[in-house]
């Protein structure tokens, strides 16, 4: 239940994959933040909508997954430096688990996260994808 | 400012305990405190419990109340403190600040965890991470820490050998504490063949799931002679605050927020790393053991994996490293870890250490960390008083 309340909050940022930039520093962030870490006060955060190309910084192929991700067993989880400098947590599918190497190229795809619970509400976001 | 003294530790066993109650563990661990404190229940003036999750492991909040309540302890006060895995920690910062500032004479810092009590612990070790942006994409907790050893692994060259090793010294330490979960040895061979749990990390590199509690009695260092023969003294205390989601980090393969915490400590107490005779450091996974022998200073950024492989951090080695069995083979009952770590360097710079004694150790650090570093804190600890 409380994930579906969260979902539909962030829902703009998921699907759009909405960051925010430092007008100080330059610096981009993802998730939006409300200050720059950085300078905090001293910078004024913009929405950046962000490309969804990048790089795989690391990653790792999960075998013992909670119970919403068993169904996905084994999955790819990594951590994608994207083309704007913003690190961002997601899955990679469309690929075997020893597809995947550090540096390789990726992009986002809009895919199911998870169904949620009984009621089975379907919530969606972001996952990644090897470039061609 | 005054100086403080830790007069009294204790720990519980460690372990899949069904058939004691949170309430259980923490009053008995409390209690032997004080036993081995010398003192009387009477002489508390305070109480911190450094607890991550009682309300989703065993569905009660207000610890601090029922804990004072149990233990026969009311009206004084008693305060939960929570910072996931180093909560523990965090409560004993506070028993320090709280003695250290006037506020109160004899206090006790105690930790506790009950994680067995449900049936899937993997969501409620997550809530360490980042909700929103780490475990609704996936990631679990173990994951997290395979995905530094990976890049730890890529930009160093750290072997899948090394993270094992660190498994396998903390086991022949563990073996020889009658408190630990996992008191057997284990070699390369074993881990290396065990259950994958999130590639490159299997299940011989993580700590376990762990029902335990720790407490230690502190009161001002003038005063600790009155009490006991060997008080240790507490030298330095830092803690520092780190991202909460690990991608957020300027370098995933470094805890900022451990070499934050540690400058920090060392400074207080005057002291550098090639000063510390012995540490307990917090190997929720192997990567982590290896992160920590380098963030902490005690070699250079990198050169975690050699280092272990070298037996720099065996028990006669140059920085014996986990001579409890760390978070691996001791067992990690979240909130409890820091004060048991705490308890171990107590034990070693006294002498009580028994078999695992590191012989003439004068100087010991420990360092626990929350989540993936969100939080560290990093203590200093003498059997001397200057
Ligand atoms: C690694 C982990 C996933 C294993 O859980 P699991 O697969 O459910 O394991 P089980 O409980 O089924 O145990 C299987 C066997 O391995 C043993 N075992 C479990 N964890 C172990 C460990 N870490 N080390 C050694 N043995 C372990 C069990 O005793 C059991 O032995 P048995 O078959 O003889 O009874 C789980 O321990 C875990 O999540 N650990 C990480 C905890 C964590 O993240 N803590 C916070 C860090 S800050
Ligand atoms: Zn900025």
């Amino acid at each position: 239940m409380k994930d579906i309340v969260r979902g539909w909050r962030h829902i703009p940022q998921r699907y759009n994959l909405i960051g925010s930039k430092c007008s100080n520093c330059g610096e981009v962030n993802f998730p939006k933040r409300v200050i720059c870490p950085e300078c905090r006060r001293k910078g004024k955060l913009e929405d950046i909508k962000l490309s969804g190309k990048g790089k795989i910084h690391t990653y790792s192929v999960i075998h013992t997954p909670s119970d919403d991700f068993k169904i996905l067993s084994p999955y790819i989880v990594a951590i994608i430096e994207l083309e704007e400098g913003a690190k961002i947590t997601s899955q990679i599918v469309d690929c075997g688990e020893d597809d995947v190497e550090i540096g390789d190229e990726v992009e986002m795809v809009f895919r199911k996260i998870k169904a949620e619970g009984e009621e089975g509400v379907i919530s969606y976001g972001y996952k990644f994808k090897l470039s061609k | 400012m005054r100086d403080v003294a830790i007069i009294g530790v204790s720990q519980t066993k460690f372990g899949e305990l069904w058939d004691v109650s949170f309430r259980d563990i923490i009053t008995d661990a409390g209690l032997k405190s004080i036993l081995d404190a010398g003192i009387e229940g009477a002489d508390l003036e305070a109480m911190f419990v450094g607890n991550m999750s009682a309300g989703l492991f065993v569905e009660q909040e207000h610890i601090a109340s029922l804990i004072a309540d149990q233990a026969g302890l009311n009206p004084i006060p008693c305060t939960r403190v929570e910072a996931a895995c180093a909560s523990g920690g965090l409560a004993l910062r506070s028993g320090i600040m709280a003695v250290a500032s006037g506020y109160h004479d004899i206090v006790v810092s105690a930790g506790v965890e009950k994680m067995t009590d449900v049936v899937d612990p993997t969501p409620v070790i997550s809530t360490a991470a980042d909700q929103e942006w780490e475990v609704q994409q996936g990631a679990t907790f173990p994951s997290l820490y395979a995905m530094m050893a990976k890049r730890h692994m890529h930009e160093y060259g750290t072997t899948r050998e090394q993270l094992a090793m660190f498994s396998v010294i903390n086991h022949k330490n563990g073996a020889l504490n009658p408190l630990a979960q996992f008191p057997m040895e284990i070699t390369v061979d074993q881990v290396l063949n065990s259950t994958m749990v999130a590639d490159p990390l299997r299940l011989l590199d993580c700590s376990p799931v762990t029902d335990g509690a720790a407490a230690a009695v502190l009161c001002p260092a003038e005063d600790a002679k009155k009490y006991t023969d060997t008080p240790i003294y507490v030298k330095g205390s830092g803690q520092a605050s780190g991202t909460l989601a690990l991608h957020e980090r300027r370098d995933i393969t470094t805890i900022d927020s451990t070499v934050h915490a540690a400058k920090r400590a060392y400074k207080q107490a005057g002291l550098g790393p090639k000063d510390i005779d012995l540490a307990e450091v917090h190997d929720c996974f192997s990567i982590n053991g290896l992160l920590a022998v380098e963030d902490l200073g005690f070699v250079e950024k990198g050169q975690g994996g050699p280092a272990v492989e070298e037996g720099l951090t065996q028990r006669d080695g140059q920085i014996p490293i986990n001579t409890s069995g760390g978070l691996k083979s001791r067992g990690h009952p979240l909130g409890a870890t820091g004060i048991a770590q705490t308890a171990e360097i107590v034990w070693q710079l006294r002498g009580d250490a028994g078999k695992r004694q590191v012989e003439g150790a004068e100087i010991g650090l420990t360092h626990n960390i929350g989540g993936t570093g969100g939080t560290a804190a990093v203590h200093i600890f003498s059997n001397s008083k200057n």
